[in-house]
């Protein structure tokens, strides 16, 4: 095995590191140069040397050749680069969305944890140890856990951070479980070296059980059913920032990286979930979370009452698509996945932007209270409704290309195969009801009446900016989805599988 | 070429009328004619240019090139003339919304975007393209009826659009699945027509995708959505739904289901109930939604409830005539198309505008009170023309649409002639009841008082009315117009599979 | 005059005259009434101008146009006229001014009224004239909506059910027989009146029809046999035939007088005429079949609707039903001429007597009926509406000449020789005798009631005690009585010289006996 020295670490960590620095450097310059400014002030610095931060170490993923190096700990190829440089995107957002925002007087500590956390996401992505996989889950996780409650004036907020803190330590648990039995199993921390293990002795039951503990670790924190507990309470109670930092980019990383365990450290222990003749293996085991979380997550969907729980229910939807992704297990289905998981988060950063507007104004996140918000802002409204309908997968917005592509490349797996069919059915008819759910938000918006009292909506310019990008985004990558789908394939492509 | 930017001008007119300030909302009218004459002149030169009807592309260019999907429009006969219809009910949809003053922008934006993915539906030949205009359609739709409507309105558009998009996920479902049996390369129509599905493979594709855009078309017994959707949605919209957009599914059934699957119709090997093929289940559905839909509108108090049943009735005639599987039959079936979007249009045009913006009410008996032959002569003449031409006189477009489909189901359902006969004269039966309680009852009492008297028909309602109806006589009398067009494209490579399947 | 197309001019004179009528509409009632006149019998002229042109003598049909039309129904517009033509277009080109003449008392939308009574004229035109079964039918059906709406806008109190009755049933009758055409042009892929009708003479046309068909459930006789009944169906409600009726009394009735003077003086011969022109050749065979059941309803035509006449005090009613009871006396020649095929040469003559008095009963009881409702329209202007048989009496002390006048016309319809109607009804009964006697036998009673019935007018009306109210009812003004004495003129002239109408149509009667020859 080719051993790195720390100094090679450090070279490939540069971006990485960028980020801590910068995370640094944002406190520093909170805590001596800004302390008397207003909020509004300090915000406004401390998100500006962020997202330089992380346009930094975007330029510096994209400025050298990635190093094609599978044995290591952490792997550099042209994937983990644009996987990675989209998730300092997604940060970058989230960031401009704080901008203004009134929940804390912690400025500098709030930009610190999210810069922290997307360093978690950063080295997530690389990781191809069991070890490095779970120190930086971690950090991630850690990151998210007190990000949650930073709302200190909300005791939702501090539940919900506590409610995430326990299930996310127990699910944690499983994962910590689950990759023990896999060392002892295999005598190995790397995917690769556990896959050469699970090669020779696929129907292993310590396997088995490994498996099915690595699978509720990471479907906690991909938030798929029956492991969404703590989703409704994080998203509702969190401060919109939070939660939106937890349903994007956090997200992004998880299904990244438990794709990875999945398809390379557990490659020949797949099973069949054929309905003829079914073997054991994590497929049949995805097949039937992926079938629970589309269910679940959608019909519960349609009794929410709050946006925020709405959201959380609808990740638990997505979440249940995009493992079919998983089930076909091949580069197409990656690429799909990859693309569905961006577009999606592109989409709930954008609702989010538009619910730390409208929760400004209205007090509550209720969906009761967007009634008429057409007539009060109708710029944010229409940005609404284009996120919601991406999310529901209506043409031609980028949640319908993605929905599309990501069926295809799973039908496109096993052609003529019952099951995947029946899944796509499933998924399909599920998304013609989530149609429901979405519509239901937007006739609030468009078709209820307004109230008598109510005065247009004054949103900041900068977040309207932000928001219009996002809906832009959105809609550019349906109308052109060639844009980022050639870049995924290509670089799915020559990384390899 | 040119019939590209009947898409583009509709979609630039909407984004613009989003955009004016709203110190101009009144002109907002105004330019949406502009706009929608622009795109029927657009596709009236069209029609009058391609009158060979052959195939010819309108714009080509890669679009997705890692899914072998491309933007790609291409018209032929059947296009055309379905372009033509869509610019004319375009047009007139606007002339009868001219009393529209609440959030007048958006209805006129919402409205625009709606033709303009109509037109898109009706030009596209890559199947992705297609499937992403027909999904646009739903969601101006829902707002449509949801803001403007009236009874029920936010019920009857929720059920609308649950009811599209269910239809459209079967037609996604058939779509991928046929995109991938046929090796992901093209999304085109052409190739995958041409692509030989396996025998098994078209017999779950066809019904699933027929029958996905037939409830769009108003199948019985997925057509509920269609009557609360009609009589909910603002005038303007019931024409539009009723006579453009049940044509989408109507269109895609011939267009994409069974030009894709044609082996999807032929014999299962065994009988149930007498039936022995998909074609046999979706002719006899047609039939019961022909007899069905002009039973229900003989017993409905309210009058566009009327009008909305009697569109599945001659919906149903549209689909008996593709299930024909003759050239005939479906040649009837495209005129069919035609003159019930021309004549839907009109009475939805009546009922909805002339009749009820005025009188607020649709229930048959209270509006006979009102005396309305006499209040509104001109609605009066103009229901009763459109009511003759609907039930099928002869000279009117109707009648040629009706008698062509007849004539193909002779030849393929003899038996079924006689219960579409009973369809035929059950409508007779509703138009007379309906024009009778509305416009000429009770004489002998003396008319109800008004609050107000009722204003008088407008010049835009007169122009529109005038239109339709000089729409429906050239149909009528000059069928060989479209005939001309509709024969060399079904007799293009496109329907050969349907060829060998026996007409 | 080969080349010139006169039919299509002729249909399109009176829908130009609708439109200058409508285009006038603002004028003054008497300016329409006049435009609308002058239209009328510029169609008059011009059909004048046909029959001067016309070759009695030649065979097929003449001033033929064809041009094609929808290619894929192999549909073309085929026009052309023979004998019966001719007659039917003189009818019509007759009775429509008689009925402008006799709507005086038409006061509301006047310019619509007339604008829809030549529409009315010009789809008979079209009718009479069409060749090929779309067109024809088009024509056909688009005289409904004229109709409909002159009953419907100007009738009596009851007009609403009138219109609806009259409506439905027409149109219940046209949709079986569309849908039996429909089956035809299956077989024969020809909607021209001429191909099929040599198909059928040649016995193709039912055999080819079932084959297409395939009614495994049916045999092949009984599908023939429901085609025909289609068919049958359409014409019947249009003659009317009993029991197919029930619409034309109260439509009769309620129309305004005008109106109905269009409606039985032409439209009802459309039924008849599709009987000659479509039933007789092309669906022989299956009227034979079930001629003993088809003659059967003809006598009941006949006897009960002259029984029922006799019933009613109503004068209009009354002469609705004896128009339906004049009618089945054609409806009894078709019949009686359908069953005879032989070549015996006795009987064929008796066979092209029936044809030529179904010729001559059809323009006879066109000009008649017209008349005679043409009176009831004048005596309701003076009586303000009333025409109870009972309301009046005497009325020949104040109103000779109406009297006279009158009387003319109702001894024409009883059938007294001299006057037209005499000639018809003669050779018909001459006719039919010998080929079906037993039903000819039956329905000498209804030449008996009627003349009762008649006479039973002559005596309550115009004889008798003069009621208080009815003293000053004035007389005929000149302007009636000139524009009665070319209708009352003809009715002499063709009583004394029906050789006038029979050379016209003798030869296309003998044509259309002779192709009846051998099914």
């Amino acid at each position: 095995m080719d051993v790195m020295g720390y100094g090679q670490l450090l070279e490939r960590a540069w971006p990485e590191i960028i980020v801590v620095l910068t995370a640094f450097v944002v406190v520093a310059c909170d805590l001596v140069a800004f302390r008397r400014a207003t909020a509004g002030a300090r915000f406004g610095a401390a998100v500006a040397i962020g997202a330089a931060g992380c346009v930094g170490a975007v330029w510096k993923l994209m400025a050298s050749a990635p190093v094609m190096n599978q044995t290591s700990m952490m792997v550099d190829t042209p994937l983990t680069r644009l996987v990675q440089a989209g998730l300092l995107v997604l940060t970058i957002v989230v960031l401009l969305l704080s901008v203004g925002a009134q929940f804390t007087e912690h400025v500098g500590e709030f930009v610190l944890l999210v810069l922290l956390g997307t360093a978690g996401m950063l080295f997530l992505v690389a990781a191809q140890d069991l070890l490095a996989i779970f120190i930086s889950l971690e950090l991630l996780s850690l990151s998210l856990y007190i990000l949650t409650g930073f709302d200190k004036a909300s005791p939702r907020s501090a539940e919900a951070s506590l409610k995430y803190f326990l299930f996310g330590g127990m699910s944690a648990a499983f994962l910590l479980f689950g990759f023990s039995l896999l060392y002892g199993f295999s005598h190995s921390t790397t995917l690769s070296g556990i896959a050469m293990a699970v090669h020779e002795q696929p129907h292993n039951p310590i396997l088995m059980v490994a498996m099915v503990m690595a699978v509720v670790g990471f479907g906690f924190k991909i938030a798929a059913a029956p492991f969404h507990f703590w989703a409704p309470d994080v998203y509702q109670g969190a401060p919109v920032q939070s939660a939106a930092f937890i349903a994007s980019g956090s997200k992004v990383a998880s299904f990244f990286i438990f794709f990875q365990v999945m398809v390379l450290g557990f490659a020949g222990a797949e099973g069949s979930a054929s309905l003829t003749r079914m073997t054991s293996g994590w497929v049949p085991i995805l097949v039937l979370v992926s079938c629970a979380s589309m269910l679940l997550g959608n019909l519960a969907a349609i009794a929410q009452m709050s946006l925020r729980r709405l959201m959380a229910y609808s990740a638990v939807a997505h979440a249940g698509y995009m493992l079919l992704g998983y089930v076909a297990h091949t580069e197409r289905s990656l690429a799909a996945l990859l693309y569905y998981v961006v577009t999606y988060s592109l989409a709930t950063l954008g609702v989010f932007g538009v619910l730390a507007v409208t929760e400004k104004a209205n007090g509550d996140d209720s969906i009761s209270g967007l009634s008429g918000l057409s007539r009060r802002a109708p710029f944010l409204s229409f940005c609404l409704a284009i996120f919601l309908l991406s999310l529901a997968g209506i043409p031609p917005l980028s949640g319908f290309f993605a929905k599309f592509l990501l069926f295809t490349s799973v039908l496109a797996a096993a052609p003529g195969s019952m099951l995947l069919l029946w899944l796509v059915v499933l998924a399909i008819g599920m998304s013609a009801v989530s149609l429901f759910y979405y519509l239901r938000v937007l006739k609030r918006v468009y078709v209820a009446d307004v109230e008598a009292q109510a005065a247009p909506l004054r949103a900041p310019v900068f977040g309207q900016v932000v928001i219009g990008f996002l809906a832009a985004s959105v809609a550019l990558l349906g109308c052109a989805p060639d844009l980022l789908l050639n870049a995924l394939v290509g670089v799915v492509r020559a990384s390899g599988l | 070429m040119m019939l590209a930017w009947t898409i583009y001008i509709s979609f630039a007119g909407a984004l613009a009328l989003l955009l004016l300030p709203q110190r101009f909302a009144a002109w907002s009218r105004v330019i949406a004619l502009l706009l929608a004459v622009i795109t029927f002149s657009i596709a009236l030169v069209a029609f009058v240019e391609h009158r060979s009807g052959a195939m010819f592309t309108v714009v080509h260019r890669s679009w997705i090139s890692s899914l072998g999907i491309g933007f790609d429009l291409r018209a032929d006969g059947i296009s055309l003339t379905l372009l033509l219809l869509t610019g004319a009910i375009g047009v007139c949809g606007i002339l009868f919304s001219w009393n529209v003053e609440h959030r007048v922008r958006e209805f006129f934006a919402l409205y625009l975007l709606l033709i303009g993915a109509v037109y898109g539906v009706f030009l596209s030949y890559d199947l992705f393209l297609q499937f992403v205009f027909y999904e646009i359609v739903v969601i101006p739709k829902y707002f449509l009826i949801a803001i403007w409507g009236s009874t029920r309105r936010e019920y009857a558009a929720m059920k609308l659009v649950l009811y599209s998009f269910i239809g459209s996920a079967m037609v996604l479902i058939g779509l991928i699945a046929a995109y991938v049996a046929s090796g992901s390369r093209s999304l085109a129509l052409g190739d995958l027509a041409g692509f030989a599905f396996t025998p098994h493979f078209q017999m779950w594709a066809f019904p699933l995708v027929f029958a996905g855009f037939a409830i769009l078309a108003g199948m019985w017994p997925l057509h509920t959505w269609a009557p609360t959707g009609h009589v909910a949605a603002p005038t303007a919209t019931s024409m539009l739904l009723a006579g453009v957009v049940m044509k989408l599914g109507a269109y895609g059934c011939l267009r994409v289901a069974m030009t894709l699957f044609p082996l999807g119709m032929g014999p299962w090997g065994f009988h149930f109930l007498g039936l022995g093929s998909w074609r046999d289940v979706f002719a006899v559905l047609a039939v019961i939604g022909i007899l069905y839909g002009a039973l229900v509108a003989l017993v409905q108090r309210d009058f566009k409830f009327v009008i909305g049943y009697s569109s599945i009735s001659h919906m149903g005639f549209i689909l008996l005539g593709l299930m024909t599987l003759n050239q005939i039959g479906i040649s009837g079936a495209v005129v069919q198309m035609v003159s019930h979007g021309i004549l839907a249009g009109l009475m939805f045009a009546v009922v909805g505008r002339m009749v009820y913006a005025r009188t607020h009410t649709r229930d048959l008996t209270a509006l006979g009170r009102l005396h309305l032959s006499k209040a509104l002569p001109f609605a009066a003449f103009t229901f009763v023309i459109a009511g003759m031409a609907s039930m099928g006189l002869p000279g009117f477009s109707g009648f040629i649409a009706e008698l062509m489909i007849v004539l193909g189901v002779w030849r393929a359902y003899p038996t079924l002639v006689i219960f579409v006969a009973i369809g035929l004269i059950a409508g007779v039966a509703y138009i007379w009841r309906a024009m009778q309680m509305a416009f000429f009852a009770g004489r002998d009492t003396e008319p109800a008082a008004l609050e107000h008297p009722l204003e008088p028909i407008t010049m835009p309602e007169r122009i529109g009315a005038v239109l339709l109806i000089g729409a429906s006589l050239v149909v009528g009398i000059f069928p060989q117009l479209f005939l001309n067009v509709i024969r060399p494209a079904l007799e293009s490579p496109l329907f050969s599979g349907l060829r060998q399947g026996g007409w | 005059m080969s080349g010139f197309p006169w039919i299509s001019v002729l249909t399109l004179v009176p829908i130009a005259g609708a439109i200058v009528v409508l285009a006038v509409g603002a004028a003054s009632h008497t300016v329409v009434r006049r435009t609308a006149l002058g239209f009328s019998l510029i169609a008059l002229a011009l059909t004048l101008l046909l029959w001067y042109g016309f070759h009695p003598e030649a065979n097929g049909y003449q001033y033929q146009e064809m041009h094609p039309w929808i290619s894929m129904l192999n549909a073309n517009y085929h026009v052309g006229i023979d004998g019966l033509g001719l007659l039917m277009l003189l009818l019509s080109a007759i009775v429509t001014p008689i009925g402008m003449l006799a709507s005086r008392q038409v006061e509301r939308q006047v310019s619509l009224y007339f604008a829809l009574m030549l529409l009315l004229q010009a789809c008979l035109f079209g009718t009479f004239t069409a060749l090929s079964f779309i067109h024809w039918f088009i024509f056909w059906e688009m005289g409904l909506i004229p109709a409909f709406f002159l009953v419907r806008l100007w009738g009596g109190p009851k007009s609403a059910k009138a219109a609806m009755q009259f409506l439905v049933y027409t149109m219940v009758g046209s949709i079986t027989m569309l849908m039996s055409f429909l089956a035809i042009f299956l077989a024969t892929r020809s909607f021209d009146f001429v191909d099929i009708g040599r198909m059928a003479q040649s016995g193709r046309l039912m055999p080819e029809i079932v084959a297409r068909l395939g009614w495994h459930l049916l045999t092949p006789e009984h599908t023939a046999m429901v085609i025909f009944a289609g068919v049958f169906l359409g014409f019947a409600v249009k003659v009317p035939v009993i029991p197919f009726h029930t619409w034309l009394p109260l439509t009769y009735t309620e129309a305004p007088t005008g109106t109905t003077i269009l409606l039985t003086g032409a439209m009802s011969k459309m039924g008849l005429y599709g009987f000659l022109r479509i039933l007789l050749p092309c669906f022989g065979v299956q009227m034979q079949h079930v001629l003993t059941p088809l003659l059967w309803l003809a006598v009941a035509t006949i006897v009960l609707s002259a029984y029922t006449a006799w019933a009613q005090t109503d004068l209009k009613r009354m002469f609705a039903y004896s128009s339906i009871n004049h009618l089945g006396y054609c409806i009894l020649a078709i019949f009686a001429v359908a069953k005879f095929t032989g070549t015996d040469a006795g009987l064929m003559s008796q066979k092209f007597a029936a044809m030529d008095g179904v010729f001559l009963q059809m323009f006879n009881h066109g000009l008649t009926a017209a008349t005679l409702f043409w009176f009831i329209a004048m005596l309701e202007k003076r009586s303000g509406g009333v025409r109870g048989l009972n309301d009046f009496g005497g009325l020949r002390r104040v109103m000779p000449v109406f009297t006279g006048l009158m009387g003319i016309a109702l001894f024409s319809s009883l059938g007294l020789p001299g006057l037209n109607g005499f000639i018809g009804e003669f050779l018909i009964f001459k006719g039919s005798f010998p080929l079906v006697t037993w039903a000819t036998a039956l329905s000498v009673l209804g030449l008996l009631i009627t003349a009762i019935f008649i006479l039973g007018i002559l005596q309550r009306v115009f004889y008798g005690a003069l009621p208080e109210v009815w003293a000053q009812l004035p007389d005929l003004t000149v302007g009636e009585r000139l524009s009665l004495v070319p209708v009352i003129g003809l009715m002499f002239v063709l009583g004394l010289y029906p050789q006038l109408v029979l050379g016209v149509v003798n030869h296309t009667a003998m044509q259309m006996a002779l192709t009846l020859r051998n099914f």
